[in-house]
């Protein structure tokens, strides 16, 4: 059981697990791999006070560094649901759960919207999980839409189930076995009558007994329901505080602007408060701040 | 015990039963499974009596699971004179399965 769960590896969750490790909170940071966090897309980032000209890259791996060093441990994968059960939370990553006594939601903006047909046919031939869902469908055809860092090792996992996979993405990744076909679309739709029955891709119809869509991180609203909402953004107080008790949020998922130093700061507020709402701090360690 | 581990004939005579009740397919390897299985023992303690609360592992028992069309786990059923009155595919918060139970007493 950790003190506090931060689900995302990007500014805002890492700099929360920074200001909580400061505090001596036991911290696990829940996050896909450094590449899929858009920050280290950005060839060069001018505007972050004090270290001009870094790429974001080197932005985010000093970050990580800095989160490691003072002992955030780091769970990769990515967090499917997460619930709140007497007085502590639950996270599903894969076939792991992770356990904590307050939460701290980093989870970057949803990259776009949903595609046609996937809140229509969730849990009946759309699924997240491939670890959950996949031994259902050895055998037949699936397409995996892969969108993030992992989704090719995923796409491999479902192949070695007895799986028929078939990938879709903009460019086929290296990591993909040779043996799965690969199909090249942006433009997707998910089509079926009580069931998925096919992803329409770029307008050529793929037969499929289940999509899998497998995006670095999911929708807070989609990962823990109940959390209140303005617009596409997480709803937060001053305190970085969510409606529900001992869950706070930072970051892009929280709204404009999205900045690196506006996910730093709430990051470091999240982290602050969710120690004040674990109660009183442990005796504090020495030279970690 | 409360909470039933239904086979294939378990299952069947439960339902068939015409009795209130609510089913988890689940499996070992899925974590948000394992995260709602103490929502779901809880349950199986607090309608005792009232509704017969059990899980299908569909891992064991894949035959069932493809008959009853399961696609995504956890999903959790509910049958009433034994027809399914209601399924809930995905984590749910525990009033999600009580308000159905509730509903079909």
């Amino acid at each position: 059981m950790y003190d506090i769960i931060v689900i995302g590896g990007g500014p805002a969750g890492l700099s929360a697990a920074v200001q909580a490790r400061s505090r001596n909170r036991s911290v696990l940071i829940i996050s896909g791999q450094e590449r899929d966090v858009p920050l280290s897309q950005a060839g060069r980032v001018n505007n972050y006070l004090g270290m001009p000209g870094l790429s974001g890259r080197e932005l985010i791996a000093r970050f990580s560094t800095h989160a490691a060093q003072l002992g955030a441990e780091r769970m990769e994968g990515r967090a499917l649901s997460a619930m709140a059960t007497s007085g502590r939370f639950l996270v599903a990553v894969g076939s792991e759960v992770a356990e904590g006594r307050a939460l701290i939601l980093a989870t970057g903006v949803a990259h776009g919207p949903k595609y046609p047909g996937e809140s229509e046919f969730l849990g009946r031939g759309v699924s997240y999980c491939a670890t959950c869902d996949g031994m259902l469908y050895r055998g037949k055809p699936v397409v995996v839409v892969g969108a993030s860092a992992q989704a090719p090792e995923e796409a491999n996992f479902l192949q070695e189930l007895g799986c028929q996979v078939t990938y879709v993405s903009r460019t086929r990744p290296e990591a993909l076995q040779p043996s799965i076909d690969f199909v090249s679309a942006v433009r997707l739709e998910i089509v079926g009558d009580q069931q998925a029955a096919a992803l329409r891709a770029d307008g050529r119809e793929i037969p499929c007994a289940c999509v899998f869509l497998l995006r670095p991180s999911m929708a807070p609203a989609d990962l823990m329901p109940g959390l209140a909402l303005s617009g596409p953004y997480l709803q937060v107080d001053r305190d970085m505080a969510t409606n529900l008790p001992g869950v706070f949020a930072a970051g892009d998922c929280t709204g404009l602007p999205l900045q690196i130093s506006k996910a730093v700061g709430e990051g470091l507020i999240a982290g602050h408060r969710a120690c004040d709402y674990l109660g009183n701090p442990p005796p504090p360690a020495s030279n970690i701040c | 015990m409360a909470l039933y581990h239904f086979n294939q004939e378990g299952f069947e005579k439960a339902v068939n039963s015409g009795d209130l009740v609510m089913v988890d397919f689940w499996a070992t390897w899925c974590g948000p499974c394992r995260m709602i299985a103490p929502v779901v023992e809880e349950l199986a303690r607090q309608y005792e009596g009232k509704a017969i609360v059990g899980k299908v592992d569909t891992d064991q028992e894949p035959a069932l699971s493809m008959q009853l069309g399961i696609s995504s786990i956890p999903t959790i059923l509910f049958y009433k004179d034994g027809k399914e009155i209601d399924r809930k595919v995905g984590v749910m918060p525990a009033q999600a399965y009580t308000a159905v139970l509730d509903a079909n007493l």
